[in-house]
């Protein structure tokens, strides 16, 4: 959208031209003929919606696009044109509070957006200009301008680099905040500027701003007054991103080539998508039948009038003659207003202010989220961050769990373990003591002297120490230690390692430390050359010549150095499956079986190779290396097959395994989640024994749980087609797990006794893609079906080797699968963000790999642990919470308006109100909406403790069971129960109006201030008796409530007013209280009212913290033999 | 929605520093309060409803409401009663001629003779009922002028247009404007005692205290000026068409209950709730001796001007004569419903006592809170 308004904006007059020229320092050139400056957009971001004057407009029909707002505009604008029973004020006013509130709440929200936009843009930044440093706001950055960034600022647009402060001509970068990216990258300088930028001239054509963040085009014309210009080719490696953190370089300076709104950050920025609550869906819903209730009640009422009138002297007395206007007014046309009138005096029956306080039920409720302290993780200073309220709810809901392994249920936090080398292990005794539980089986454990050769431990050390991409931080130690926060590096804290490493993944800074541990020790990268200090406590010196760099597809990474004394190596580092086919195949049997125990133990393992370079060989692979790289077509593809090339015939030398410990109380939590009647599926990147042994050390596994496993293993196991095994396989687990299971029922009484076989499955990405997407010939759909038959009666579902939109894909299929249960995506990285966007809810953990999780999620917390609290606890208390206040708002509007609907019967169907105007417009506002807010933010059915020590109260809730059709049902016989209630009780009553002691009568408004008052004392005290956990605020608003009712009746009655037309309610209030009979009737129907409740409390199962003696006791039974009647509350 | 589509824009700052970039909250990274609201550990009291604890609520209400309920019953069944109907559908009811020769000028009596088979002590009162009188319909029931009836001199000259089409007649503003003003009940209903001896007396019939106080001295008032002679402050105006007199006409002997604050006129404009309801007429004081009944067991005549038609929508017309106790009129309702609801408890008592003795007498000491 954001998007679309830039191309509406600025992208009118550039439609023809696709690329740009920027003079740089605003100098003109020579080349060109005329100077003309062009016309970019400034560096203003503006994220903000409304300014101060289309705030108004703009937000008033964004606001009445909403059904809602607009069925009441409707309704008001009829009020306002036809002759309606009710005055446009009774609508018009909660309306006017609605749109107001949600107005307000608009205004600041994007009062807050301006106020980041404005610190944005007057952020001061250095510009040269004529040779002199000048500051600058942000804003006022114009394209062509050069530019002064700092250490660890942030660059205000996106800049072509010109110069930097580091010898090389190279600065870093952390695009954390842009791609969730951490690591550093390195960025060059445009080769061959002058170094005096004074001096400089020069024009850069490139393209139009694009939102793609990984590709640039341009070219830099440079002019020099006694040469032909010089042109330089620009690619993404120059170009430094808005967003993006300059680090471990002091100053450079670039050229603003796109500025405010076109940069690549601003074009990527886009608004998530709105996901809406199944509780939303089911308040829709509701909201259809109370409309039908009303049309048909509307019906009901025109047809019944005019049935009426037709009989003799009904439709005018000589008592109550017609105006003149109405005697005019055509029938039809009076049949119609007649059924607006109806509408309009009905209307109240659909709730303006549920939407009011939902949201504002959301809003406030979302607080207690960040407000938990047990939320707060002391480590990163932290706690839960709510990016969206509307899904507090949906947190009660979820049936489907997907979570990342890595990061997720795994702390991130790599720790070397051992080696093994030319088939010997190593192991690190120091840390044998942190590594209880995990026991080494064969060899014993001694001293890396004594196995392998000690060229082989030498070489393979190295191979460690220069097969990486990490940076040794250059700062001292306090510096280090502040920089931690970034989560980059680990354990710096330990004061022998006080060298800072940086790396994008983990693993490379265990390995590192890993050598360090075994005396090798990298020192960092110089002029291209790596410096390393052996045992010997020797530096000595690579050239490091080419860095194949890691990627998901090949799962290797390689590098190629040459020693001092002129051995050219290459040295490649990768997962087992991608380094054993490119090794001799008799060094692989003797390490495969390290490989293998120490992936099942859990540990990440990696195999390190390495290949001696002819120079001949050197040559080739260099060319093409270079080749490839200036490509400016297909250079991936390119480069990945120099890359395959090189990487054969290697030798292998040894492998690593690196713990990644499990969160703490992962396995505890994911007991709980499992308990509360959800399923766990594990998507993760990893491989399967790795990730099945994270599986079993989370108890997702357990000892007795059957594993179905449908991997690219499984399926060439027979020697077929793998389609063909796989097509067999299918049939049998289904055949397994579904239909021999015992029929269960869906969702909540699924049993998780042991009595059960539990079934585990563990699919593959390679394997899911044949599922998903199979060749065309096989019957798809049905593959599909069948597995995910299989998936949802196992009990947990492993799919490793995912790729990022393979995980989506999985969430995908089963967010839309029969009977479309919740799912939860919870994940650190930026490779969970499509699964956390696609699911329902999504959860970013503040780990260690960026923020991007954390940014598209829809709440953050710092620690996995935390999931099962905001799970069972929160989500549990909002979701009833919730859906106790929609169900609790139909009903006080059915049994608000009810009588009024029957009284029609009694008075010619002639519209007349039962209630008054005030009452009619303040029932809702005032005197019933602050208790059910209240009950809707503190209600606390059952002790937060007692949740979570009960996982299986969660179930209890499951599949939106205080939404459905049931519970609706009994609200709705509730309401009408009582409106009938309230409605006859009264009209016998008034059988004899004589109610006095002094044999005076009541009149038409006294009838409807007796109902009025049973009503709002009813529903009251049937919200007081729904709530279970009674504050001091639900005292004071419950009683303060029916307080102020009573005191504004008697306010309201009290005065004759002058701005009122009529004066109906005039002492009607302190009349009736004057009158015994009333007090009677009022104390006799609320009673009555509140019987059906009461007796359903009796036989209800008694919950709480108190109720654990009483649940597994006999009082179950007493509950079961009584013909008790299924109470939705009953929570 | 509302938490934080801000927060999507925090990183566009440069602000944010190297560290501890994040939402709103967190980039002040304070942990959070430490107290019982923000925690949702306020003290509560968290009561629990359980048989054990109900049973006895259901004895109470049975044991409450059933005494009230016999004592509404007795009360309700105390008071005296008597209706009679005087419409004259009927072609041999002595009012049938006046309720056919009906005009608005002629002047139609006619006397229901009547007996009461027991005496009425205490005072009287005498209501006048109407059924399928429809004083609720909306149209009805908006076609009225408050601030006129309030003594307003601007409305009383020019009338809210809520009283069409009984606003203007002959030109001239309508005092009291409006429909339930215009359809005043102006039956004149007499009531004679007939003695044995078939010599009859008249009743004394008080007209005053009929009205809410408050209507009577506040909500309702007359325009301001001459009170004595109401008949110029009511100059510019004229009366309702289905009048026969103005509304300064009222009661002329009495300045006190003339005008708008005619306490007849007062009951009337209390527009009833239903179609079918009564309105308080006259009150029959009991005699100052207090030895003798008010109305004796005997013969009566109530002697009827007939004014009001109500035949042509269908109407009746009622008198009725009823003692009032603290409760109001007789209305067995309340009394039946008390007994009614009161036996309900307390056999829902009994059947829960026995359900919980049955099966729940395990669970005696699980009420004690843990």
């Amino acid at each position: 959208m954001l998007r679309r308004r830039i191309n509406l904006l600025f992208g009118g007059d550039e439609k023809r031209v696709d690329s740009r020229t920027i003079y740089v320092g605003h100098r003109p050139c020579p080349a060109t003929e005329a100077f003309i400056p062009p016309k970019f957009c400034d560096n203003r971001i503006v994220s903000s919606k409304y300014t101060i004057w289309n705030f108004l407009p703009k937000n008033l029909f964004e606001q009445f696009r909403r059904i809602a707002n607009f069925y009441f505009l409707i309704i008001f604008l009829v009020q306002v044109i036809v002759d309606t029973p009710t005055s446009p004020v009774t609508s018009g006013l909660p309306l006017f509070f609605v749109i107001t509130v949600t107005a307000i709440k608009q205004g600041y929200e994007d009062w807050l957006r301006h106020k980041a936009d404005y610190e944005v843009n007057k952020y001061p930044v250095i510009v040269l200009e004529d040779g002199r440093s000048i500051r600058k706001e942000s804003e006022k950055i114009k394209v062509g301008d050069i530019v002064e960034v700092v250490e660890d600022e942030t660059f205000p647009c996106d800049l072509i680099l010109l110069q930097s402060t580091r010898d090389d001509d190279t600065c870093f970068v952390t695009t954390a905040s842009l791609d969730g990216e951490s690591n550093h990258k390195t960025h060059y300088t445009v080769p061959d500027t002058e170094k005096d930028l004074q001096s400089l001239n020069a024009t850069i054509e490139c393209e139009q701003p694009q939102p793609d963040l990984y590709k640039f085009v341009g070219r830099m014309h440079i002019y020099k007054t006694d040469q032909e210009p010089a042109v330089r080719s620009l690619g993404p490696e120059n170009l430094l991103l808005k967003g993006a953190t300059l680090k471990n370089t002091k100053k450079i300076y670039g050229v603003a080539v796109y500025t405010g709104m076109e940069t690549k950050m601003a074009l990527n920025y886009q608004g998530k998508s709105q996901k809406r609550s199944a509780v939303e869906k089911s308040i829709n819903a509701f909201l259809l039948v109370y409309l039908c209730i009303l049309i048909s009640k509307a019906v009901v009422c025109t047809t019944l009038k005019y049935v009426w009138q037709s009989q003799d002297g009904q439709d005018e007395p000589w008592y109550n003659e017609k105006t003149q206007k109405e005697k005019d007014t055509y029938v039809y046309l009076k049949m119609f207003t007649d059924f607006l009138s109806f509408m309009v005096l009905f209307n109240f029956i659909i709730p303006v202010s549920m939407y009011v306080t939902v949201e504002m039920q959301k809003f406030l409720g979302s607080f207690f989220i960040t407000w938990d302290k047990d939320f707060f993780d002391p480590e990163i200073q932290e706690g839960a961050l709510v990016n969206t309220s509307d899904l507090n709810e949906e947190l009660g809901q979820v049936e489907y769990v997907f979570t990342d392994k890595t990061g997720t249920l795994t702390q991130n936090n790599m720790e070397y373990i051992e080696c093994c080398i030319d088939g010997f292990q190593y192991r690190n005794s120091d840390s044998m003591s942190e590594l209880d539980g995990f026991c080494v089986t064969d060899g014993p454990v001694s001293k890396l002297q004594q196995k392998a050769g000690r060229d082989k431990e030498e070489l393979f050390l190295r191979a460690l120490c220069l097969c990486h991409t990490v940076q040794v931080k250059e700062a001292g130690p306090d510096e280090i230690d502040s920089d931690q926060v970034d989560g980059l590096v680990s354990e710096l804290s330990q004061p022998d390692e006080q060298r800072g490493f940086i790396a994008s993944s983990p693993d490379e800074v265990a390995l590192v430390k890993g050598a360090m541990k075994h005396g090798f020790t990298f020192l960092g990268l110089e002029n291209k050359s790596m410096k390393i200090r052996n045992r010997e406590n020797n530096v000595e010196l690579y050239d490091l010549l080419h860095v194949l760099n890691f990627d998901p597809v090949r799962r290797r990474m390689s590098v190629i150095v040459r020693s001092k004394s002129g051995e050219t190596l290459l040295f490649c580092k990768g997962a087992d499956s991608s380094i054993f086919p490119r090794v001799r195949q008799e060094e692989v049997d003797r390490i495969r079986m390290h490989v293998e125990r120490n992936a099942t133990e859990g540990y990440r393992t990696l195999c390190v190779a390495y290949k001696q370079l002819s120079p001949e060989e050197f040559a080739v692979a260099d060319a093409g290396l270079r080749d490839a790289r200036l490509a400016l077509q297909d250079r991936e593809e390119k480069l990945m097959a120099v890359y395959n090339q090189v990487e054969t015939s290697m030798s292998l030398i040894g492998a690593t395994a690196v713990e990644d410990r499990l969160q703490e109380e992962a396995a505890e939590t994911m007991e709980a989640l499992q308990g509360a009647g959800m399923k766990v599926w594990v998507l993760t990147g990893d491989k399967m024994e790795t990730a099945k042994s994270t599986c079993y050390a989370c108890r997702l596994f357990q000892r007795g749980t059957e594993l179905l496993e449908l991997t690219v293993r499984t399926l060439e196991d027979g020697g077929r087609k793998r389609e063909e095994r796989l097509h067999e396989l299918l049939l049998d687990y289904h055949k397994k797990a579904v239909q021999d299971a015992p029929p269960v029922k869906a969702g909540v009484t699924r049993s998780w006794s042991t009595a059960n076989q539990e079934y585990g499955f563990i699919v593959d990405g390679a394997t899911l893609s044949l599922v998903m997407n199979p060749s065309p010939d096989t019957n798809s759909s049905r593959y599909k079906s069948l597995f995910l038959q299989i998936c949802q009666n196992c009990t947990a579902v492993l799919c490793c080797r995912m790729a990022p939109l393979q995980k989506a894909q999985i969430v995908k299929m089963v967010k839309n699968s029969k009977g479309s249960p919740i799912t939860l995506s919870i994940g650190d990285g930026a490779n969970d963000v499509s699964m956390i966007l696609e699911a329902h809810v999504g959860i970013g953990i503040k780990g260690k790999e960026g923020r991007q999780a954390v940014r598209n999620s829809d709440y953050a917390i710092p620690k996995l642990k935390h999931l099962k609290k905001l799970l069972l606890a929160h989500g549990h208390l909002y979701y009833v919470r919730i859906a106790h206040l929609v169900q609790y708002f139909f009903y006080k509007n059915l049994c608000f308006i009810l009588p009024q609907f029957l009284y029609q019967f009694f008075c010619g169907y002639s519209q007349q109100p039962l209630y008054d105007a005030a009452y009619l417009t303040m029932y809702n506002i005032c005197f019933t909406s602050m208790p059910i807010l209240a009950f809707s933010l503190l209600e606390q059915h059952i002790a937060i403790e007692y949740l979570l020590d009960n996982a299986t109260l969660y179930r209890e809730i499951a599949k939106n069971a205080m939404l459905k059709w049931g519970p609706f049902l009994y609200w709705t016989v509730l309401g009408i129960f009582q409106g009938l209630l309230f409605f006859f009780g009264v009209k016998y009553l008034f059988s004899n109006p004589a109610l006095q002691d002094n044999g005076q009568v009541f009149g038409n408004w006294s009838y409807g201030t007796i109902v009025f008052t049973v009503l709002v004392f009813t529903v009251t005290l049937k919200l007081a008796l729904d709530t279970r956990h009674w504050t001091w605020i639900n005292h004071f608003v419950i009683w303060g409530s029916l307080a102020f009712y009573v005191f504004f009746s008697f306010f309201w009655g009290g005065i004759i007013w002058p701005f009122l037309k009529q004066q109906r309610l005039y002492f009607v209030f302190a009349n009736m209280l004057s009158s015994v009979s009333a007090w009677l009737v009022i104390i006799l129907l609320i009673l009555l009212s509140l019987l059906p409740d009461i007796l359903l409390m009796v036989f209800r199962k008694p919950r709480g913290p108190h109720a654990r003696q009483l649940s597994e006791g006999s009082l179950l039974q007493t509950a079961r033999s009584l013909p008790s009647p299924r109470c939705p509350t009953s929570i | 929605m509302m938490a934080s589509s801000y927060t999507a824009k925090e990183e566009d700052g440069h602000h944010s520093g190297s560290a501890a970039a994040g939402g709103p909250g967190s980039s002040k990274s304070k942990k959070p309060d430490n107290t019982a609201f923000k925690q949702q550990r306020l003290p509560a009291w968290q009561p629990i409803l359980t048989a054990g604890t109900v049973l006895p609520a259901f004895f109470v209400i049975g044991l409450i409401f059933i005494p009230i309920g016999i004592g509404l019953f007795v009360t309700s069944n105390n008071i005296r009663e008597f209706e009679i109907d005087y419409t004259g559908v009927d072609t041999n009811s002595p009012c049938n001629r006046c309720s056919q020769t009906y005009s608005w000028n002629i002047s139609c009596t006619c006397s229901v003779p009547f007996s009461l088979e027991q005496p009425f002590e205490s005072n009287v009162f005498m209501y006048y009922g109407l059924s399928n009188f429809y004083q609720n319909h909306r149209r009805y029931v908006k076609s009225r002028d408050d601030s006129q009836l309030n003594g307003d001199k601007s409305s009383l000259t020019n009338p809210s247009k809520e009283c069409e089409p009984y606003r203007i007649s002959e030109k001239k503003p309508i005092a009291p404007c409006g429909a339930i003003a215009n359809s005043l009940f102006n039956d004149t209903l007499e009531l004679y005692y007939i003695y044995p001896n078939g010599s009859r007396t008249l009743i004394p019939l008080v007209k005053k205290g009929i009205a809410w106080w408050t209507d009577k001295h506040v909500k309702f008032r007359n325009p301001p000026g001459n009170n004595d002679n109401l008949t110029i402050t009511f100059q510019d105006t004229t009366k309702p068409v289905n009048w026969h007199k103005p509304v300064y006409e009222l009661d002329p002997n009495d300045p006190d209950n003339n005008g708008f604050i005619n306490e007849d006129f007062i009951v009337w404009m209390r527009t009833a709730a239903l179609p079918t309801f009564r309105k308080l007429y006259r009150i029959i004081q009991k005699n100052k001796d207090n030895m003798t009944p008010t109305l004796p067991r005997g013969n009566y005549s109530l002697e009827i001007a007939y004014n009001y038609p109500v035949r042509s929508f269908d109407g009746r017309k009622r008198m009725i004569l009823s003692t009032i106790s603290w409760m109001g009129g007789k209305n067995p309702f309340l009394g039946i419903a008390y007994i009614t609801v009161g036996s309900v408890c307390f056999f829902l008592g009994v059947v829960l006592l026995i359900i919980h003795h049955k099966y729940g007498n395990r669970n005696n000491n699980a009420d004690i809170p843990n």
